[in-house]
């Protein structure tokens, strides 16, 4: 059975003439314990899908599921204890005036766990920081840490799908292999599901073991991660921008801009 | 390398304050020709830094200190306010990384470009307005009468880099620092970025410091790499030959990269060194 199954996915956001179709017809299903990346240039919609798998959009057409369970017949705080989301920058996603230790029990207290004391500073710990780290605020943070914090975050209510919006586009190259490790650790040891976004195919390619490629709201192909890397991407703009994020590539732009 | 267009040696760069004395900078020495320079590092390498010292344009609380910083024969670190402002601008350009924060919110971009063209060129308004469309045409923007009345919101990334790109070109400087001018775009977009500073490099003879996080990126597109670790250049290279990387921290990053194509279980981390940070040799 798959953990995370959106069938024919479709949002328009805007009133009257401003009204624009922002996702169109997405489908897609990831089996539980996979990595399912998401890739796409800006304005693709790939961020879209995970605010609509995450409930924060109510008004779209189509059906969602996660662990066999509809999105219109869970109840919200359940839902919320199965999905969480890791967001791109964490210099913007942690309260600025929030010791660590608010930002992660206030999650607790909200959904009625008791022993909060013991499991901050086990997830502290399960992230790499440590409980030193628990009466801290986030400006006394490096980026990799307080992403580590927002990981945490998103851990702290044991979901089973994290979905990862661009979680290490905002970090040095160095800090962002120590997080993906931490990412492919966490996966092996809570059983968890991944729906990644983003916009660097070799990051996906490291992660992921299917993605599909997403273009002006709408699915372009899906494929797996070997059929990518051995040439099976049959789309032209896969390939487009499978060859622009090797190298600066002269041909390619010259090709690109004999073909608009 | 040809002639250098800017020559720089032992740049250091000093934070001053009461409590604390920081060396955002030490001893950096490089030359620019013709040609497309990459500055990499980590943030807080003082990559960024060395750019904005060239052009003097730090907090003054930053001390600026060089045997040598020369500019097409002139010693920047020796002129005044009044003569570094006919450098800024006329004879050195910056392009930033977001146009969104570059670009005045409020002014059509094609009004922009005109303005940038009338403060180095002393011509009725009409006139200048042609020279802008020709400007905006010159890099590859395909409508240029129509793009001229957007705003900057209104315009995507992609389209505000070469505007940027258009208005600084305007005084035909023959240095331009591009601090992480792609970072903000699309790959698709940023590859056409990409090919308008390597045609300005080819055609027009000017200097490219292209000051960049992304390895993968320099490695192709530059000819040469100075890499930098803690306010220092630990190593320079070619960029095609950045696969031979000598030094510790170099291969530290190129290996924390993931690629497509190369599975590996786990990525590789940087194993710190406190002797990357310790003092490098000068240079003459």
């Amino acid at each position: 059975m798959s953990m995370i199954d959106v069938r024919k996915l479709s949002l328009d956001l805007g009133e009257g003439v401003r009204r624009r179709q922002i996702l169109n017809d997405i489908s897609l299903s990831v089996e539980a314990g996979d990595s399912f990346g998401l890739v796409g240039e800006s304005g693709s919609g790939k961020s879209t899908v995970l605010r609509c798998i995450a409930g924060l959009y109510r008004h779209w057409t189509g059906e969602i599921s996660i662990d066999g369970q509809t999105f219109a017949s869970a109840d919200r705080m359940g839902w919320c204890r199965k999905v969480q989301m890791v967001f791109q920058d964490p210099y913007g996603s942690l309260h600025p005036k929030h010791k660590i230790d608010t930002i992660l029990s206030e999650p607790l207290r909200i959904h009625g766990f008791k022993d909060i004391d013991r499991r901050v500073s086990q997830i502290l710990t399960q992230v790499g920081l440590g409980p030193r780290f628990r009466y801290r605020f986030p400006h006394q943070l490096s980026g990799g840490q307080r992403q580590r914090v927002a990981i945490a975050r998103a851990l702290i209510l044991e979901p089973k799908i994290l979905l990862l919006d661009e979680p290490t586009s905002a970090l040095d190259v160095s800090i962002q292999a120590e997080i993906l490790n931490l990412f492919s650790d966490l996966r092996e040891q809570l059983d968890l599901t991944y729906l990644l976004v983003s916009h660097d195919l070799a990051v996906i390619d490291h992660m992921c073991s299917n993605l599909a490629v997403m273009r002006s709201g709408s699915v372009v192909e899906s494929l797996s991660r070997e059929q990518m890397v051995h040439g099976g991407a049959t789309e032209r703009y896969t390939n487009t921008l499978l060859r622009a994020s090797e190298k600066y590539d002269r041909e390619l732009v010259d090709e690109l801009a004999a073909a608009s | 390398m040809t002639d250098p267009i800017l020559s720089v040696r032992n740049l250091n760069v000093t934070y001053l304050s009461s409590r604390a004395t920081l060396n955002a900078v030490r001893n950096v020495s490089f030359d620019i020709g013709r040609e497309k320079v990459a500055i990499v590092g980590e943030s807080g390498s003082g990559k960024s830094t060395v750019g904005r010292a060239v052009v003097r344009l730090l907090t003054p609380s930053a001390k600026i200190t060089a045997d040598r910083m020369d500019f097409e024969g002139k010693n920047l670190l020796s002129l005044s306010e009044r003569k570094m402002q006919d450098v800024r601008g006329r004879r050195i350009s910056m392009i930033l990384q977001d146009p969104k924060y570059s670009l005045n919110p409020v002014v059509t971009v094609g009004e922009q470009v005109t303005e940038a063209y009338r403060v180095h060129n002393k011509v009725p308004h009409k006139e200048a307005k042609e020279r802008a469309l020709a400007q905006l045409a010159s890099v590859q923007i395909r409508d240029p009468a129509h793009v001229y009345d957007l705003y900057p919101h209104e315009v995507s990334g992609g389209m505000g880099q070469r505007i940027m790109i258009a208005m600084m070109l305007i005084p035909e400087p023959s240095l331009i620092i591009a601090d992480e001018p792609t970072s903000a775009l699309d790959v698709t977009v940023k590859l056409q970025v990409l090919a308008i500073l390597d045609d300005l490099v080819r055609d027009r003879g000017i200097g490219l410091m292209f000051i960049s996080h992304d390895l993968n990126l320099v490695q192709s597109f530059c000819d040469r790499v100075l890499i930098m670790y803690a306010g220092q250049v630990v190593e320079e290279l070619r960029g095609d030959e950045l696969g031979d990387a000598k030094h510790d921290y170099t291969k530290g990053l190129l290996a924390s990269l993931p690629r497509i194509g190369d599975r590996r279980g786990r990525l590789s981390v940087l194993d710190r060194k406190d002797s990357w940070s310790m003092p490098v040799e000068k240079r003459p």
